[in-house]
């Protein structure tokens, strides 16, 4: 235990540093978060060690981050046009934003606290009462370092909390870091609490500047009643010098159905650990997930869904472009227990490598207890086709305007399933933007 | 003195029956050898020395045994198996070569149970009596047979004997060789057969020739139980072809419970090396109760470019197996396979799969895996496919399927893809499903039984992987397959 802390004295400053909670709630969470962290670490040992096995979590073990205890996001002078330039925004959603992982009520927009008819779409601190007691039940300190410790410094973040049967519409929660005091450690923490037969679309995004070295530990739980929908969407739009940890627990309940589209194109090391678990009968389930990689990136996916109930459906579907020297890691499991009979469970991972210097490794697996299942996995990787190409050529396009169709096509496939129109509209122009050169000399004949 | 014959079980032997004599390591007859039980520097030395072997070979088995007993040295645990652990201090590593006088006289001397079990799976009367321990003198047929074919293959120029033999006779091939593929440090089950490894095959096929005959273990009829360690050498040179067949489809039950084998395969340019294995050793009785932990290292080097390395096992048999028959990709356009039945009933475990090295220009590489889970049997397909940025043009397809017979079994997938260039292409796909209840019905309504409709599906869902077997072995295989399910459905 003690090893731990010396391996992390500066965690342990930063903890004692705390200033004393006043919130029960709160101080109770942060105990066990660190009592949870001393036990565990960072993930680092790589031996052994399957769901960081071509993740190395070292580079942000090993650097000191400050966490600012007393900094107000109005000193930081944000307008609401810095926030619409970088982020998703639209006059007619709910809007959270946290600035370096405090709640930025200037920038925000349609909140409140326990409103008419019993909704809370609030800052964490504020929102309690709605959302305590599911904090750090779905996404476990004990389970993880990383969690442990946004346990253990949970300060602020967004509750949204919806009564049976209503309607919380579009909520879209920002969690932006500026460069100030660098390199800067936040917490943000999203709870989600949708009741029997409610709805809620909710966007996350995280966002910050190039050129910064910091760390996002984000956790975000969301639990989904019966009979309750949720549509989540998750872009990871970090800057090119960034840490990303985030890890995401999603429990549904009978009947329910739970949509998540997450995005990664942002982090130098970025990484996104996503858990579902059906522990209803009848639950729905889908995961897709477009990341793209340039540069010495290293983005890694860990998506675990776990049918702990029969009649289940899943659906997970990945999809990576690769550029530069950079690396893109799929970790995807499926687990169906022994009592979820009946389950249809489908994983895909496609990677598209356009530099003869990126690398995939893709390791989708199925593990399965139950015998009336049906499930299925595949993943492929390789570059743009070249017979494809060529057609295309035939037909009068150059080389560059057909490697861009093709590669828009690629990524059309999970950017086409989001289902808010404005959110598919904003990513497909976003990736547009920026699709990828294919160097395709590679299509023909290899590398020179 | 005691007496300990390679026994034949059948899957209904109880455990009571079994536990008396079941003990981790060999059962050897110490009061002649007075052999101590467990592994030092000095018991390395003693097995080198009775085996009269060269400076070389025992300095690299101490080398291995120094990096063996290092403290930080472990057994892997990521594979999805569970077992108490092993106590190394408490095995045998050596054993005097069985005396054919323990043996049963004749076939009447058998347990009847034993000899229905062979018939069952079709085995010839002469195959019987040799399976079932009698002293080899008495199988007279089986003698001639193996002279014949050992006079074939030398006139080929293709040397076929024991490790032991070889490391005597050839020790400038076995220097050469040994330890060219799974080096002694590869991992901590190689590292201990490379310290102790009792004896096993050595095969060298000249440059250009074809094997005459498919080798076969069954033709070296005294070195038939070579022990827990074996090590297999089989070296391919420019453009020969060699086809292995190793294990056989009868139940046997190993005289020891740890079994952790090396085989190496050597392919030399143009050289093609197919490699078959039935493996139905003692899985346990239906508790979960003793059986054999099969630890093996198989690993092949497509050393020259064109060359083959294909790996078709069927394995029924084991308490555990921890297992991934793999091929090194190194010579430009070479080619590996895979194909593979599994099979797990009662509380056998299986981690099983391969590994696709692919590091020379346009290989190829197919991986066909079929698994079969039943009772509470739990099965993982663990397979790694690896694109060096060398391997330009490399192609890779996997197929892995899974049944599952009965709601208390597990079938699990767990494909590792590393892609490290962009001209690679690479497919995996995989299901699991159960036996279809549709199939069953339009069976059953034409009047098959609901049993033998289910060995028909069975049969059909692995039909791809026996056709890679030579002939005889893919009747007995899935003949096999028939038995080890009986009474799993219906």
């Amino acid at each position: 235990m003690t090893q731990t802390i010396d391996t992390y004295p500066h965690y342990a400053a930063a903890y004692a540093a705390q200033a004393d909670e006043e919130l029960p709630t709160l101080r109770r969470l942060r105990t066990r978060g660190w009592d949870a962290f001393q036990n565990l670490g960072l993930p680092t040992a790589r031996r052994g060690n399957e769901p960081w096995k071509y993740t190395n979590a070292a580079p942000i073990a090993r650097e000191v981050f400050a966490f600012g205890h007393d900094l107000r996001a109005a000193d930081v002078g944000l307008t609401l046009a810095d926030l619409r330039a970088a982020a998703p925004w639209r006059d007619d959603w709910r809007t959270l934003v946290m600035v370096d992982g405090v709640f930025a009520p200037a920038l925000s927009d349609g909140i409140a606290a326990a409103q008419s008819g019993g909704l809370t779409i609030a800052p964490l601190p504020d929102a309690l009462d709605a959302g305590g007691a599911v904090l750090g039940s779905l996404a476990a300190p004990e389970d993880d370092g990383f969690t442990a410790l946004n346990t253990a410094f949970m300060r602020d973040g967004a509750v949204i909390s919806i009564p049976a049967g209503a309607d919380a519409g579009v909520v879209n929660v920002v969690y932006l870091t500026t460069g100030r005091e660098q390199p800067r450690v936040t917490y943000p923490r999203t709870l989600i609490d949708a009741a029997a037969n409610s709805r809620a679309t909710v966007i996350e995004t995280f966002v910050g500047p190039d050129d910064v070295r910091y760390l996002t530990n984000a956790v975000t739980e969301v639990k989904v009643g019966e009979g309750a929908s949720v549509e989540h969407y998750r872009l990871l739009t970090e800057g090119m010098d960034a840490y990303h940890v985030g890890v995401s627990r999603v429990l549904q309940h009978k009947d329910s159905a739970f949509s998540s589209v997450s995005i990664a194109r942002g982090a130098a090391l970025g990484r996104n650990d996503f858990g579902v678990k059906l522990a209803g009968t009848g639950a729905e389930c889908t995961l897709n997930g477009l990341y793209l990689t340039k540069g010495s990136q290293h983005i890694d996916n860990y998506i675990n869904i776990d049918h702990a109930e029969p009649y289940g459906t899943s659906r997970m579907f990945y999809k990576g472009i690769l550029d530069g020297r950079s690396r893109a890691v799929f970790g995807g499991n499926v687990t169906v227990r022994k009592d979820a009979q009946k389950t249809d469970a489908q994983q895909t991972d496609k990677n598209l490598l356009l530099s003869e210097y990126a690398e995939v490794d893709s390791k989708p697996s199925l593990l399965i207890y139950a015998d009336d299942v049906k499930c299925g996995h595949g993943a492929t990787a390789g570059h743009i086709d070249a017979d494809t190409v060529f057609y295309m050529r035939s037909r009068g396009l150059d080389l560059s305007t057909a490697s861009r169709i093709l590669i828009h096509a690629f990524a059309s496939e999970i950017i086409d399933t989001v289902a808010l129109e404005p959110l598919r509209e904003y990513l497909d122009e976003q990736f547009q933007s920026a699709i990828p050169d294919a160097n395709l000399s590679l299509s023909f004949g290899g590398r020179q | 003195m005691t007496t300990q014959t390679q026994r034949v079980i059948s899957r209904d032997t109880t455990s009571e029956e079994l536990n008396s004599d079941y003990k981790w390591g060999f059962t050897i007859d110490i009061e002649e050898e007075a052999f101590p039980k467990g592994l030092s520097e000095d018991v390395v030395r003693l097995i080198s020395a009775k085996k009269n072997e060269p400076e070389w070979m025992l300095e690299w088995r101490l080398k291995a045994y120094r990096f063996w007993s290092r403290q930080t040295y472990t057994e892997p645990t990521w594979a999805n198996v569970e077992f108490p652990p092993i106590d190394y201090q408490d095995i045998h590593y050596y054993a005097a070569p069985k005396s054919a006088d323990d043996g049963p006289k004749s076939l009447d001397e058998v347990d009847p149970e034993v000899l229905e079990a062979f018939s069952k799976l079709g085995i010839p009367l002469e195959e019987q009596a040799r399976l079932a321990g009698v002293a080899v003198d008495a199988v007279l047929d089986s003698v001639s047979v193996a002279t014949t074919y050992q006079e074939q293959l030398e006139k080929a120029g293709v040397i076929f004997c024991s490790m032991s033999e070889a490391i005597q006779n050839h020790p400038d091939l076995v220097q050469k060789y040994l330890g060219s593929v799974v080096p002694y440090a590869d991992n901590f089950y190689a590292t201990l057969n490379s310290a102790v490894f009792s004896d096993g095959s050595f095969a060298y096929i000249p440059p250009g020739v074809r094997c005459p005959i498919e080798l076969m273990t069954y033709f070296r009829i005294n070195q038939a139980d070579s022990g827990q360690f074996e090590r297999t050498l089989i070296v391919a040179d420019e453009g020969s072809y060699v086809s292995y067949l190793e294990g056989c489809t009868a139940p046997m039950r190993k005289s020891t419970q740890l079994h952790a084998a090396v085989v190496e395969l050597v392919a030399m340019e143009g050289a093609e090396i197919k490699y078959s294995t039935l493996q139905n050793w003692y899985p346990g009785d239906k508790d979960g109760q003793g059986g054999v932990y099969n630890f093996v290292t198989k690993r092949g080097k497509c050393a020259g470019a064109d060359s083959k390395i294909s790996w078709t096992q069927v394995e029924t048999g084991s308490a555990i197996t921890w297992k991934y028959p793999s091929v090194i990709l190194q010579g430009d356009n070479s080619v590996g396979e895979f194909y593979s039945v599994a099979l797990v009933n009662n509380w056998q475990q299986a981690d099983t799969g391969t590994k696709m090295i692919h590091v020379g220009k346009n290989t190829r590489s197919t991986i066909v895996a079929k698994g079969i889970s039943a009772g509470q049997g739990q099965q993982t397909y663990r397979g790694l496919v690896k694109i060096n940025p060398s391997a330009n043009g490399a192609k890779n397809f996997t197929q892995c399927d899974s049944l599952l017979v009965g709601d208390q079994c597990g079938a699990h997938t767990v494909p590792y893809i590393e892609v490290k260039n962009p001209t690679a292409q690479m497919e995996h796909e995989a299901t699991t499903s159960k036996v279809s209840d549709d199939q069953l019905f339009n069976l059953q309504q034409r009047g098959v039984g609901v049993e033998d409709a289910h060995f028909m599906i069975i049969n059909g869902f692995c039909r791809g992987i026996f056709q890679e077997l030579p002939f005889e072995f893919a009747m007995e295989a899935s003949q096999l397959l028939k038995v080890s399910l009986e009474g799993t459905v219906g």
